[in-house]
């Protein structure tokens, strides 16, 4: 398996699905329990009632103002995890608190850090156009039931798309086309970059934008280790004008495709997906049909990596894989992976030894 | 040769790899300036990663971009 990262930001929720209803989402293994306060705030602690571990999210654990009522025995915690109340007995037990999660909502997304020290001043990585009034987003969450790793590898070789995606957003043109790959150890980011100057125009692409000839087609990937994953996609009509030195680009479109690759389990994750565009934005039929159309690539992924999972569960311990070109980038992002997770375990194990 | 593709990344430590185009090799480029032509990603890495054993600085044609602007990216900055 991929080895958890801690000491991270990871994406819990959306914003939307985080309010005064009990919400239970399980990262790096660890259960959370996500709500909103009557002021509006996030918030996120530990999902298990001390008491007997009686989950806090399932009925008919409830609310009760900013207080959490365990639905089993009734022992009702605050919103820094303290116990304040306890049944039948005035003394509230000194260990008797929840662990809380530092959260930032940002991006329309609900971060939690998950690790064994605080944040400080670090933040998770920007996705700016997930709540950008020049853009509409259509986005979702959908259950892997397969090592986040295999995800993260998807992701990062978009010559998979040929094949996995033909007809929806694959073309001959991506497995085709020789990609570079720029990698910032220290800073845990990976750019993979694949421009196809003239190539086939998916349906995803046609019927969304209207172009009806041939494309330019650029996919600029950026991978923030280990969470966010950012495709940078321009789409503009062969012989069109390129970007402009100063940046603007006024005559591409441009999609902005988002990922929170958050572990869940050892081998559950959740795929959060997301496709900001900056073109007809106010155009409903578009946005239905980015949604149903990414909605069934996202599914096309989910299907094979849960029969990848499946199939690797069958194999001897220390199979072999074989890489090529495409996982130039793929490689570089488990390496790094690895390099986090090594530093994380290392911190632990001195926290521990204290 | 083929102008290599511009760079994305900025930052001190950046390693580059770019497929040779009309080829099958991968010229991995070092922070430092090194490079070297591979035609397996995996012994690539190890060499990258080896950094500085082996590695001597190699012509500055990587540090040269194309002149093809980029589309901004907020997230770059």
């Amino acid at each position: 398996m991929t080895a958890f990262v801690r000491d991270q930001w990871y994406v819990a929720a959306y914003g939307r699905e985080v309010g005064r209803e009990l919400l239970g989402r399980t990262v790096l293994g660890e259960p959370i329990l996500l709500y909103r306060t009557e002021d509006g705030r996030a918030v996120a602690m530990s999902e298990r009632c001390v008491h007997r571990r009686f989950p806090l999210s399932q009925a008919p654990s409830r609310l009760d103002g900013d207080r959490v009522v365990c639905g089993y025995h009734g022992f009702t915690y605050g919103t820094d995890g303290g116990c304040v109340s306890v049944p039948g007995q005035q003394r509230i037990p000194r260990t008797a608190r929840l662990k809380t999660y530092p959260v930032v909502e940002q991006d329309s997304f609900v971060w939690v850090w998950i690790g064994n020290r605080e944040p400080g001043d670090t933040l998770p990585p920007r996705a700016t156009w997930m709540d950008s009034p020049d853009y509409t987003v259509v986005s979702g969450m959908e259950p892997i039931d397969g090592d986040y790793g295999l995800l993260v590898d998807n992701l990062m070789d978009l010559s998979h798309e040929t094949y996995l995606h033909g007809g929806y957003i694959g073309t001959p043109e991506v497995a085709e086309t020789p990609i570079t790959t720029e990698v910032d150890d220290t800073a845990g980011i990976v750019h993979v970059s694949r421009h196809m100057d003239d190539a086939e125009c998916p349906p995803f692409y046609a019927k969304s934008t209207g172009i009806e000839g041939r494309i330019t087609r650029w996919q600029d990937i950026e991978y923030h280790a280990p969470c966010l994953y950012l495709l940078h996609s321009r789409i503009a009509p062969v012989g069109a004008p390129g970007p402009n030195p100063d940046g603007s680009d006024p005559h591409a479109f441009h999609v902005e495709v988002v990922y929170g690759i958050t572990p869940s389990t050892e081998k559950t994750t959740y795929d959060f997906w997301a496709v900001a565009r900056d073109f007809a934005l106010d155009d409903q039929d578009v946005t239905e049909f980015l949604r149903g159309n990414n909605h069934t690539v996202v599914m096309q992924d989910v299907v094979a990596l849960n029969v990848l999972q499946k199939s690797l569960d069958t194999e001897p311990a220390g199979y072999q894989e074989l890489s090529i070109n495409i996982d130039t980038g793929g490689l570089a992002a488990r390496r790094i992976l690895a390099r986090l997770a090594q530093e994380g375990a290392a911190k632990q194990a001195r926290t521990v030894a204290r | 040769m083929t102008p290599l593709h511009p760079p994305a990344l900025s930052g001190e430590d950046v390693h580059r790899i770019h497929w040779v185009l009309g080829t099958d090799r991968l010229l991995a480029v070092c922070h430092c300036g090194a490079q070297r032509e591979f035609e397996d990603p995996v012994e690539l890495w190890d060499w990258l990663l080896g950094h500085p054993e082996d590695h001597r600085p190699g012509p500055a044609s990587e540090s040269a971009p194309a002149s093809t602007p980029q589309p901004r990216h907020a997230a770059f900055a």
